[in-house]
């Protein structure tokens, strides 16, 4: 049973002036591991160039989705997968897809920052050297140069390149990672509770840049932080145990949610 | 029914500005009546109390103002906590402004109070002000109960209010050309006619707060297109 109706799902490019083209799409995503079914006939679309935020209690799901959308949970032995994800309409699950080559499109940051124990310079270099994204060293330099830009790293990094990546502060890590990400130029960014290791600044640091990135790519954060759902993205979701409940775009579910289990959540009433 | 907040000091917050707004209501409410009495009577210990008590209705809202904002800073408050705390301060000005309106009326007092009152006039007044107080008690009752029925049963009655201040305008202006003595006088119950016609100006305000913070929807204002 999806607990979402017809008129609680209002399409994000309703009221905008552009129609907005459906970079991801679930339909009917049901996950169990093992015999425990995490995620109920879901059916939700990633929107190209827009931040979707996942929000709900621990356990509601969201994490299990947004690990189906680059094949996260391939991983994990006893997850299976079924219903249909699509990245610009074609079937991720299928067998000929080539994973590796998919989560270099749809890209992944963790809730904590884990750059590799190398350079911060090998850290971003890594994907584009075993992708193949570069001829020579100075198109390897580039690379890692602009991704650092575009990640809003490089002014703090740049004297000290060569140093160990494990070296920098937690949001400087955490943005090491996103430009890590963005080195292997996906088309989507998954964020898993990006902030959630990281002081104010560095939250509000990693924020400003998710808006900046949404220009160039498509984004999926996870957060359980309702202001950071609402300051960041354009559409939320809300999850609960295991169903999408609701929905919307971001302004109607943080002022006006439709479903009372968003309200609940969002207001601080969910036992 | 909604069910109550994890953090149960959230819910006391709440209930405590709810409280607030509440008695601001009561306060204003009761001051719309005794300004009307003390003009009407002529009694200006009445009308001095009145402007004494605004004050305290300031310094009401001043308050609850504060325990607004630091609710909303300490609780970042979503969805319908947001409508309800934003509710809260637009009311509180709505009722800070009818006290406004009392103190005013009560201020005229003594310059009314040497004439010999045509008593129709005063009676219009005195219907008028009945209106304009019952607004306030329905649309405080209907904030009590978050009864959008009420709210909105509220915004429609505004018309009768401007009816009755429309006919008493035009009475006043009779009253003036018939002898020029009147004019200040009759000046004097005019602006406190327009005074009580404000206050049910303000009560459909809270209506239409009302109706915003139940439903999340803002009501266009039909208010004051309906009888130009």
């Amino acid at each position: 049973m999806n607990m979402m109706t017809e008129a609680e799902t209002k399409m994000a490019g309703e009221t905008d002036s552009k129609p907005l083209n459906k970079k991801m799409q679930g339909e009917k995503v049901n996950v169990h591991y093992g015999d425990k079914q995490a995620l109920f006939d879901v059916d939700l679309d990633i929107y190209e160039n827009q931040v979707t935020a996942l929000i709900g209690p621990s356990g509601c799901g969201k994490s299990t989705f947004i690990r189906c959308l680059n094949r996260m949970n391939d991983t994990i032995d006893i997850c299976r997968v079924s219903g249909e994800i699509t990245l610009d309409n074609r079937d991720i699950y299928d067998p000929d897809i080539d994973v590796v080559d998919l989560r270099a499109r749809v890209g992944m940051v963790f809730q904590k920052p884990n750059p590799f124990p190398k350079s911060i310079f090998e850290n971003v270099a890594y994907g584009p050297r075993i992708h193949g994204l570069s001829r020579n060293k100075t198109e390897l330099e580039e690379i890692v140069v602009t991704s650092l830009q575009k990640a809003g790293l490089y002014e703090e990094v740049k004297d000290r390149l060569h140093e160990a990546g494990t070296g920098l502060s937690g949001g400087q890590q955490q943005r090491l990672c996103i430009a890590r990400a963005i080195a292997v130029s996906p088309e989507v960014i998954l964020m898993d509770e990006p902030c959630s290791a990281l002081d104010p600044i560095a939250t509000a640091r990693v924020e400003e840049l998710i808006d900046e990135l949404r220009e160039n790519y498509t984004i999926v954060i996870v957060t359980h932080s309702m202001q950071q759902a609402a300051r960041v993205s354009q559409r939320t979701a809300m999850f609960h145990l295991g169903y999408l409940v609701e929905v919307d775009e971001t302004d109607t579910i943080f002022t006006n949610p439709n479903n009372p289990k968003t309200q609940d959540y969002i207001t601080g009433r969910y036992g | 029914m909604m069910t109550d907040h994890t953090v149960t000091a959230f819910d006391d917050d709440l209930k405590s500005i709810t409280a607030g707004v509440n008695e601001m209501g009561g306060y204003a409410e009761s001051m719309v009546g005794q300004a009307v009495t003390a003009l009407i009577r002529g009694d200006l210990s009445l009308a001095q109390a009145v402007v004494a008590e605004d004050v305290a209705l300031d310094a009401m809202q001043y308050k609850l103002d504060e325990q607004i904002v630091l609710t909303i800073a300490k609780r970042q408050p979503m969805a319908l906590d947001l409508r309800e705390l934003i509710g809260a301060l637009r009311m509180a000005n709505d009722l800070e402004r009818t006290g406004d309106m009392a103190k005013n009326i009560a201020k005229r007092t003594k310059d009314v109070v040497d004439f010999a009152h045509p008593k129709p006039l005063l009676r219009g007044l005195e219907h008028l002000s009945s209106l304009a107080q019952t607004q306030l008690r329905d649309v405080l009752d209907a904030y009590v109960n978050k009864d959008i029925a009420q709210a909105r049963k509220v915004l429609e009655d505004d018309d009768e209010i401007d009816q009755v201040y429309t006919s008493l305008f035009r009475e006043l202006l009779t009253y003036m050309m018939e002898d020029p003595r009147n004019i200040s006088f009759c000046t004097n119950l005019l602006f406190c006619a327009k005074n009580i016609e404000r206050v049910g100006d303000h009560a459909t305000n809270i209506a239409e707060t009302i109706l915003y913070i139940v439903t999340g929807e803002a009501e266009p204002s039909m208010h004051g297109t309906r009888t130009l």
